[in-house]
């Protein structure tokens, strides 16, 4: 909402500077978004003299003037019709930009003649649409001052924000009356005295809604005015329009607009002599159409409230007009429309049908009831006055709607609230100043909210009128009492893996992204997803319009987007919630990574090579242990989801339905429809499905034990079905003597030499630890045997000779 | 040496010992590697050296004898014994400085790689959201990013058709069996009234997390996070909510007199409603906070809606609080002068590693909240 200075005087009478007036603005809760002065931002450009003015010897339509520019006198060319001796225009000088053209001005020649600087149009000044002629000064303007004072323009022009509950302040009016409940003056009377009407309405207006429901529109209001001259308004009236950014067009538009902005009452103006038969409100038959006056045309369902006449539609109510029956300079004959129209009813037609309007923006967020009929008697009054004429009587159809309302206030809930103590005095000074009717009954004020103020409705709402006027400022800051001696975690177990996950794989050299949670159907459903119940109907881009089913795509996504940007070798994970399905319990956290291109950079002393299924294995464990998964009782199965490559990747579960990780190399058919260079590993985590340790009694770790005696190392090589799992190999060993082994390492695998086709020989180190007395060449014979027999049993492996 | 009868036996054996201790010296001083230094050990010290023999003869002498011969015996052994160590520790140790001298390398050439991983800024500055908020005694709560439209409107005192579900641009997943569309969470405020229905009053708790609103510009992208507030209890007013923004954003901001205001603004769900500003200097490109005369907005707040705490089956005529939303992509460029708003979800690698924090800076309040 944008208006200037001088605009809200005309409704405020108040000494206040401007800065104490954008201060208080923003204090009472309307935020100073912008204060712009033009006449600043216009103090170059000045008046000037022209003091002879030549044809140019070698252009028919341009003129050779000489300016005096109170600091010297120079030449300038000048292309406008106008442009004469002894006439004041702006001058502007080289080196000024041009504000309506954003043009620099250069001393420069125009077909041969030297020209510094330029007589401006009101348009090359962003003061209109006028290009006809460049802007004529009166004949009193001091040469060489800035312009911009004379023609008015030293007027600041303030823009605030309006919150939606604050309806009544989309009219300049209204900020006066808050204004001056804040103390910053007295809001000026404009009441207008009704006119006399001098003969009957020759229009008839009627609500023509099925069944009498008038809730569309409650109330119709229209008055003939005959006779009217339309033409271009007063200076006063267009400088009012240009300074918010309206473009002034002719009298009878821009008296609408200004009483729009002025009183936050939209109207409508007919051309009277282009309707046929009476006025009707209705809702709309589909199919209708109209041309409006945004140069669009409209065809609409059987939603709209439409205003119209005989032959069809003339207006979408309390939204557009209409081209045909538009106000033009030949008009003569005038109907005024001031009506109330259904906010919930405006706002859904003006976003089914993308229609922005003044009038739209302030009906869908209400206006005052009340001021149905002073609306039109303003309207009236400015009419009589620009364009002259002979108003009719008023005619309406409807009622007033019910607005009437008592909310309760008990004074001391405001400091129960809002933390200070106020006088009940002063409660009812701020109430009554900003138009309620306050009546004390008892322990309680009965406050009667005044019909410009749709959004009080309980005793909340006037806590905050008390305390906005009163001032935020007021309130004391008071520290919040401590719950607890000590301090409690503010994350529960469940919650701390998420931050436990992220620190464990970024130590791991990863680095942590962010992607959306959305992505494109086809990429999802390589990735298990792609359910029409997990769609957006109005996703920012037809790539993003679904819900991600794993936080791979994503991962995937960026690590060949970062390859295309010079960087193959990267490792990302995310920590983050992945959609099984749309309830609560389907929205899992989930950590999942990758890795691409070579483990390592190149470096004179490693050797890089690509990454591999292990890599995406440790880095699901190193997760996993750091959330406090019992890796140690992990089932590792050799399958995993059809995204990965079938015959290098795994589940880590616990039990046959707790699944907790899957990791492995990325199917390299997914790669190639994701367009994205392989290999690339992964793995993802159901952070939610690790069991949350058992509550201890006490922090005491377990005794530690360790024995002094020598442990031994015996190393075994295992010829073996190349399919058997080097696991199942060290499970069976394992199971020789569960106590006394300590370690098993896998330190060789290897196939082919003389080997047979499709063997492996896989080598185990076996620690034995003993606990009671040194191990003797015997025992530990012994259980070689023991694990051999246990091995060869269990996967049909031999011992290599 | 000529056995002559006229010198007495002391001063013989002495001469004798002289002769023997010299030749072993310069023995020991010629032998140029350990073993030769080992040979002369040996023909002197070895079971059948010299100076062992010399020692067995001991046992056969008269007692005036041996008083005499011992301790010279026994200090001519010592000594030998001590050249020839300190001539073997010698030799070895030019021996080491020998080998260490073929052993150099070039320790100008760079370590094996180690990948350093980053966290990203959202992730460090809800930890830091956290650790300030439950240090005063807040806990983390937290629901879903697909919510209903009760939660995310109704309950939130967001009727149907109200403007204020323009302010937000919220994207609606497909309609399901039910005829219900679900949408995504346009802010965290939910979060407040799945708490509040399932766990009794009073109230602490914060809520970060994924918010969605279907916008994309330079300064708004279709997801960004932010983190709830809401206490409740019987007597929490609007002077709490100030104390406990100031706090948090004195810490957050490190800055121990940044100046704040309150301003009146407008939500459906709280009543009064505010928004903070915190004191700001813009200086050409460079915003500095805490600095200089000008605001800058940070967040949003209010006293909880009796609607809402009715909507959350709380008694809104014995329990009152406050809650706030902050965007925490928003106060994390701000605090770390991160330029735009949309690389924080483009995983551009340059950009993670020079605005990530390393994993092993965990902002706690005792090591301080950043590095």
């Amino acid at each position: 909402m944008k208006f200037s200075l001088s605009w809200l005087k005309g409704h405020l009478d108040t000494d206040a500077p401007l800065n104490v007036i954008t201060d208080t603005l923003t204090a009472i809760g309307l935020e100073v978004e912008e204060v712009t002065d033009r006449a600043a931002d216009l103090k170059d450009f000045v008046v000037g003299f022209v003091t002879d003015c030549k044809p140019h010897p070698d252009a028919d339509k341009l003129q050779v003037c000489m300016v005096d520019t109170g600091s010297g006198e120079v030449q300038v060319v000048c292309g406008a019709p106008n442009a004469r001796a002894s006439m004041k225009g702006v001058f502007a000088g080289v080196g000024l930009v041009v504000p309506g053209t954003d043009m620099l001005l250069k001393k420069t020649k125009i077909r041969g003649v030297e020209s510094n600087g330029m007589l401006c149009s009101a348009r090359e000044m962003g003061l209109g649409d006028d290009h006809h002629g460049i802007i004529d000064l009166p004949e009193d303007a001091p040469i060489g001052e800035p312009f911009a004072p004379i023609l008015g323009l030293d007027d600041p022009v303030i823009e605030i924000a309006i919150t939606p509950n604050r309806q009544d302040c989309l009219g300049v009016s209204g900020i006066a009356r808050d204004l001056a409940a804040a103390g910053l003056g007295n809001v000026r009377s404009f009441e207008v005295a009704p006119t006399q009407s001098t003969f009957v309405s020759p229009i008839k207006v009627r609500l023509g809604f099925k069944g009498g429901d008038t809730k569309p529109c409650p109330l119709f209001v229209g008055r003939y005015i005959r006779g009217v001259k339309n033409g271009p308004s007063p200076q006063w009236l267009q400088d009012r329009l240009i300074a918010i950014g309206l473009r002034p067009i002719s009298a009878l538009v821009d008296m609408t607009n200004l009483i729009t902005f002025d009183l936050g009452r939209p109207l409508h103006v007919f051309d009277a002599d282009k309707l046929n038969g009476g006025i009707h409100v209705r809702l709309s038959k589909s199919g209708e159409s109209i041309d409006a006056l945004d140069g669009k045309t409209y065809t609409v369902d059987d939603q709209v409230t439409v205003i119209a006449d005989d032959h069809g539609v003339l207006a979408l109510g309390g939204i557009i007009g209409g081209e045909q029956s538009s106000c033009t300079e030949s008009t003569t004959n005038v109907f005024i429309e001031a009506a109330l129209f259904d906010p919930i009813r405006t706002a859904a037609t003006g976003r089914r049908y993308g229609i922005e309007s003044d009038a739209r923006y302030r009906f869908e967020r209400g206006v005052d009831p009340d001021a149905v009929f002073s609306g039109m008697e303003a309207a009236t009054n400015l009419v009589l006055q620009l364009c002259g004429g002979e108003a009719s009587e008023v005619v309406s159809s409807g009622a007033i709607p019910d607005w009437e309302r008592d909310v309760w206030l008990r004074p001391d809930r405001i400091n129960q609230l809002v933390g200070f103590d106020l006088a009940q005095d002063r409660i009812v000074e701020i109430l009554t100043a900003l138009g309620f009717g306050v009546t004390p009954a008892g322990e309680v004020l009965t406050v009667a909210v005044s019909s410009w103020r749709r959004d009080v409705h309980g005793e909340a709402d006037l806590v905050e009128e008390v305390a906005r006027i009163e001032g935020f400022d007021k309130i004391p800051s008071v520290p919040l009492e401590r719950l607890n001696a000590v301090t409690r975690p503010a994350v529960n177990a469940t919650q701390a893996r998420v931050g436990t996950a992220k620190r464990a794989l970024a130590a791991r050299g990863m680095d942590e992204c962010v992607t959306w949670s959305f992505l494109s159907a086809a990429h999802a459903s390589l990735f298990g997803g792609g359910d029409e119940s997990l769609r957006l109907i109005n996703p920012i881009s037809a790539d993003l319009d679904q819900m991600r089913p794993s936080l791979l795509p994503n991962l995937i996504i960026a690590v060949g987007q970062n390859a295309d940007r010079g960087a193959a070798d990267t490792a990302f994970f995310e920590v983050g919630p992945q959609y099984a399905d749309d309830t609560p319990d389907g929205q899992g956290s989930f950590a999942s990574g990758v890795r691409a291109g070579l483990s390592d950079t190149r470096h004179w002393n490693g050797d890089a090579r690509p990454v591999d299924v292990f890599d995406a294995k440790a880095d699901s464990l190193a997760a996993l242990e750091a959330c406090g998964a019992p890796v140690a009782k992990l089932q590792l199965e050799a399958a995993a989801p059809a995204w990965y490559h079938p015959g290098r990747s795994g589940t880590l579960q616990l039990g046959p339905k707790n699944l907790i990780a899957h990791f492995g190399e990325i199917h390299p058919g997914v790669l190639r429809d994701m367009d994205v260079a392989g290999p690339v590993v992964g793995f993802e985590i159901n952070l939610g499905s690790i069991p949350l340790p058992k509550a201890k009694a006490s922090r005491n770790r377990a005794p530690l034990i360790v024995s002094d005696l020598p442990a031994v190392v015996r190393d075994f090589a295992f010829v073996v079905a190349g399919d058997v799992p080097s696991a199942r190999i060290v499970q069976a060993a394992r199971k020789a003597d569960p106590k006394l082994i300590t370690d098993i390492a896998v330190f060789d695998v290897f196939t082919g030499g003389s080997l047979g086709e499709d063997q492996k020989s896989v080598a185990i180190a076996v620690r034995l630890q003993p606990t009671d007395a040194t191990l003797t060449d015997d025992a530990i014979e012994a259980l070689s045997q023991k694990i051999v027999a246990s091995v060869t049993k269990s996967t049909g492996a031999s011992l290599r000779g | 040496m000529p056995n002559n009868k006229s010198e007495k036996p002391s001063e013989k054996l002495a001469e004798n010992l002289a002769d023997l201790k010299s030749e072993f010296v310069s023995g020991i001083a010629a032998a140029v590697d350990v073993a030769a230094v080992d040979a002369v050990r040996i023909s002197a010290l070895g079971k059948k050296g010299r100076i062992s023999l010399l020692m067995k003869t001991l046992g056969k002498m008269t007692p005036e004898e041996r008083s005499v011969s011992s301790p010279a015996f026994n200090a001519l052994k010592d000594e030998i014994a001590a050249a020839v160590e300190a001539r073997r520790k010698a030799l070895e140790g030019a021996a080491l400085d020998a080998r260490l001298a073929t052993e150099t390398v070039d320790v100008t050439l760079p370590v094996r790689a180690e990948r350093q991983g980053h966290i990203h800024p959202v992730s460090q500055v809800m930890d830091e959201i956290i650790a300030i908020f439950g240090d005063m005694g807040f806990s983390v709560a937290d629901g879903p990013d697909i919510e209903d439209d009760f939660h995310n409107f109704t309950a939130l005192n967001i009727p149907p058709e109200h403007p204020a579900r323009q302010m937000h641009d919220t994207f609606y997943l497909l309609e399901d069996a039910n005829g219900e569309r679900k949408v995504l969470r346009t802010h965290t405020s939910p979060v407040q009234i799945r708490h509040m229905m399932n766990n009794p009053p009073p109230h602490r708790i914060i809520a970060p997390g994924r918010t969605y609103r279907s916008d994309s510009d330079i300064t708004h992208t279709p997801m960004f996070h932010q983190v709830e507030g809401l206490v409740i209890d019987k007597a929490t007013h609007m002077g709490h909510l100030k104390g406990c923004l100031e706090e948090f954003a004195r810490a957050f901001f490190e800055v121990d007199n940044l100046r704040m205001r309150f301003r009146p603004s407008h939500f459906p769900f709280t009543e009064p409603s505010a928004e903070v500003d915190i004191g700001c200097k813009r200086d050409g490109g460079e915003l500095r906070i805490g600095e200089g005369d000008d605001w800058l907005e940070i967040l949003g707040c209010g006293m909880v809606h009796p609607k809402v705490l009715e909507h959350a089956g709380i008694d809104s005529s014995i329990y009152q609080g406050f809650a706030f939303g902050v965007g925490i992509d928003r106060i994390a460029m701000l605090k770390y002068g991160i330029p735009d708003l949309r690389a924080f979800f483009e995983c551009d690698l340059r950009w993670l590693k020079h605005y990530g924090f390393v994993p092993s800076d965990v902002p706690t309040l005792a090591q301080g909240l950043a590095r």
